[in-house]
């Protein structure tokens, strides 16, 4: 018998813009996967250097700690209307907010429908698990019609509460949006797709395109009292119906880019 | 360089623009709006930033973010667009970042109307925002004032890392005289202070700032570290303007626009020989509090005069401790008042008696029901 | 020494602008200024009135209660501002466009057809400019000198083909001096 000579091949490691920490999210939460997908995007894109995050108040306030690049953290809601500061003054800077549906949909929507509408050259991502997850799971804009929270503990009552706003959907009608999608984040196919649609939402800003959103429909196992995996399931089964993935606008600028 | 005949407001904005301002972020507010839509003309074309917001709530947040990379940024409003911009204030300041901030402030409260006022003075001076903070506020009482105030305004809140307030009115901001302007300075590259973020390009580890102190020992350092700069602003920064108080036997207390009125009437009553002076704060925080005290110790009165309920009046009761008698006098809710209003406050001083245990405002209001009546 | 003067007429007759020349004359003479523009609510044709405080010390308020002088170019700005005027001071009334005389016997008063003499020079947009002639003939704290070389730097280029009309406005003007007071 001879011995056979060991060969390492890296086939998973930490983006470098990932840092080394532990994380606060609780288990199964998809802020995990949306950072890691942001923080591979950044890599090979080679934007760590010249990027500065604007962190929303919310369970991913805490971004800054598990991002290698300079942030900032925005009052609620206000992540756009920062990130509108910080490109108008350093306009080669790579400029990203990351904000929750209660954030960006709720407290934020004017801030989010203006950038937008400025086609201020800024990348979103849009975390969408249908509660306020931060606060202990209350309703938020796009809590589904029926779906129990602490603050509609009998379902949302569409006659009382209202209905779900599908955001994507809105500021896709605005002239000055270039880019806004949505996908998902409950299986490995949806969590490729998503990869590739920051990667796009990313190269729109860096090719001065303007303004670009990715939706990513993600769980919130804690307040939805579900495990990760029933999760995922229960995403698939009642937000996607709501909330179909899919890509909402595409300026033809957009769609010529060569990645 | 030649005087030129200015509008306050558009003094303010081409004091701005000179002292390298970097952006700009407002909304459409009277009696402040030309400022805004001078510098909607000028930024674009010296290829600086200028953004007409969605909301004051969305400029004071652009302003946040902007400030954040130390660049020189600044904002206006008036009263009611103020009280919107007051979440961004508190977040600002816990940041400890530099920003400078317009108030031309009209009447109030509510959407009352859109003539001169001074009572936005407790919200500046006094909080206004969430949390314990200070921050700087300098009252110009004319348009050369506004223009120096403007250029100090940006380097003192870069020395202090503080927000600082132009405390202005709408008779200020409409109004036109003659100033000279400073000599544009150039426009500063990429922010090289050890706190602006920038982006590490590179060259340094990442930075991150923000107004979240989650381990209570932390926020209450950042408390306390607030409070000691503050102290550090109040040795060095108290700034005042003082007229006919050498041999004064009386003293008038009045910034910005009803400290102007005052002088008209100060005048009139030293040709009739009462020895009357006059105490002008230019800066409010920190509030010139030797003065007035050492003031106090040497007259037979003091008059205070705003044209708001008795905002000031409450921090000169604080340091005259009973030392003089003081007195109040004011128009307010728009109402500016006439130099004459103001002379015969001074004759009824000047007559007596006066008496150290009388509620000066509570006094006031007494003799305004013959005045609104 | 200290003047204050107030110039009010409907909006577009150029009571803002009157104001604004007589600043910057007094501005490029070295003195101090202030002008302070009132409103009415309406952005056109509404009533429009300034207060201009001209001295040669740093000047208080920038609104007296009785000025001493009044450039009333219409009859509501004589009805306001008639009883205003400080004893002794001046009074100057566009006549085209009143239909009284003033009552006071305490102040100076010049009546002048401002219109009649504008359109008679061929502009009746120098009615603003004839009652500055007026005023200034009566209170003589700025010479026609001034505010010729005031006008030729501070309108606008565009109108430099209107400078000899409003000098000759300016000298129409300056043939009404108010008699004494009794």
């Amino acid at each position: 018998m001879t011995s056979q000579p060991i060969t390492e091949q890296v086939v998973y490691q930490r983006p470098e813009a990932l840092s080394d920490v532990n994380t606060h999210y609780c288990p199964g939460c998809t802020h995990g996967v949306a950072h890691r997908l942001v923080a591979e995007v950044i890599d090979e894109m080679n934007l760590r250097d010249k990027a500065i995050g604007v962190a929303p108040v919310g369970c991913s306030v805490f971004m800054y700690n598990y991002m290698d690049f300079d942030f900032v953290v925005a009052a609620h809601g206000r992540a756009p209307a920062m990130a509108t500061g910080i490109k108008r003054c350093l306009p080669d800077r790579f400029v990203l907010t990351y904000q929750g549906d209660g954030d960006l949909a709720s407290i934020g929507m004017a801030e989010i429908v203006h950038a937008a509408t400025r086609g201020e050259n800024i990348s979103v991502i849009f975390i969408n698990n249908s509660n306020y997850g931060m606060t202990g799971g209350q309703m938020a804009p796009t809590t589904l019609p029926g779906q129990k929270t602490t603050s509609s503990p009998l379902g949302r009552d569409v006659e009382q509460q209202g209905f779900p706003i599908r955001v994507s959907e809105m500021l896709a009608k605005l002239d000055g949006a270039s880019y806004i999608v949505r996908r998902s984040l409950h299986d490995p196919k949806n969590i490729r797709q998503a990869k590739k649609a920051i990667r796009t939402a990313f190269e729109t800003q860096v090719r001065g395109l303007g303004f670009s959103m990715v939706e990513l429909l993600s769980i919130c196992p804690t307040n939805w009292n579900l495990t990760p995996v029933d999760s995922m399931t229960w995403l698939e089964d009642h937000m996607i119906p709501y909330y179909p993935v899919g890509d909402y606008k595409v300026h033809p600028a957009v769609a010529e880019m060569k990645i | 360089m030649a005087r030129q005949l200015m509008k306050g407001n558009e003094a303010v904005a081409e004091a701005a623009v000179r002292a390298g301002l970097h952006a700009y972020f407002g909304y459409p507010i009277t009696p402040q709006t030309e400022l805004l839509e001078y510098l909607s003309r000028r930024m674009p074309e010296l290829g600086r930033a200028f953004v007409q917001a969605e909301s004051e709530v969305a400029a004071i947040n652009m302003v946040y973010g902007a400030a954040c990379t130390g660049s020189r940024v600044m904002t206006s409003s008036s009263s009611p667009g103020f009280s919107l911009m007051m979440e961004g204030v508190s977040y600002m300041a816990a940041t400890e970042i530099p920003v400078v901030m317009i108030n031309v402030m009209r009447g109030g409260p509510g959407l009352g109307n859109i003539s001169p006022s001074q009572a936005d003075y407790n919200q500046s001076v006094h909080g206004g925002g969430h949390g314990d903070y200070r921050q700087i506020v300098l009252t110009p009482g004319s348009v050369q004032e506004s223009v120096d105030l403007t250029v100090l305004a940006f380097d003192l809140a870069e020395k202090y890392r503080i927000n600082t307030v132009i405390l202005s009115d709408g008779s200020i901001g409409q109004m036109m005289e003659p100033c000279e302007l400073p000599e544009m300075q150039p426009l500063r590259g990429v922010s090289t202070e050890p706190w602006a973020i920038t982006a590490t390009m590179g060259q340094r580890e990442h930075r991150m700032l923000s107004s979240i102190y989650l381990k209570v020992s932390d926020e209450e350092k950042t408390n306390i570290r607030i409070l000691n700069r503050w102290r550090q602003i109040e040795a060095n920064e108290v700034r005042f303007k003082e007229y006919y108080l050498d041999d004064a036997d009386f003293a008038i207390i009045g910034f910005g626009s009803a400290g102007r009125v005052a002088l008209t009437a100060v005048r009139q009553a030293r040709a009739e020989g009462i020895k009357v002076g006059l105490l002008r704060p230019i800066t409010v925080a920190p509030f010139p509090v030797q003065q007035v005290a050492e003031l106090s110790k040497r007259v037979q009165g003091i008059l205070v005069t705003e044209m708001n309920g008795g905002q000031m009046l409450d921090d000169v009761l604080r340091i005259v401790k009973g030392n003089c008698p003081v007195e109040f006098f004011a128009r307010l809710g728009g109402v500016v008042p006439f130099p004459d209003e103001i002379l015969s406050e001074i004759h009824r001083i000047a007559k007596g008696p006066l008496s150290v245990d009388v509620d000066p405002r509570s006094a006031w209001l007494d003799r305004m029901a013959a005045i609104v009546n | 020494m200290q003047n204050e003067i107030i110039f009010s007429g409907f909006g577009g007759q150029g009571a803002l602008f009157a104001g604004q020349l007589c600043s910057y004359a007094a501005m490029d003479n070295g003195l101090e200024v202030t002008w302070i523009p009132s409103y009415g609510p309406e952005m056109r044709g509404g009533t429009a009135n300034c207060t201009v405080i001209i001295s040669n010390e740093e000047i208080g308020s920038p609104l007296v209660r009785n000025p001493s002088a009044v450039v009333a170019m219409n009859l509501p700005s004589l009805d306001k501002y008639e009883p205003l005027v400080k004893p002794g001071g001046l009074l100057i009334v566009n006549s085209s466009m009143v239909n009284r005389a003033p009552t006071r016997t305490d102040i100076r008063v010049a009546m002048v057809p401002a219109n009649e003499l504008a359109e008679k020079i061929g502009d009746k947009r120098m009615t603003n400019m004839v009652l500055v002639g007026a005023l200034l003939a009566n209170l003589p704290i700025l010479t026609q000198e001034m505010m010729e070389k005031a006008l030729q730097e501070h309108l606008p280029a565009r109108h430099h083909r209107f400078l000899p009309l409003n000098y000759q406005a300016l000298r129409e003007g300056a043939a009404y001096i108010a008699a004494p007071v009794a």
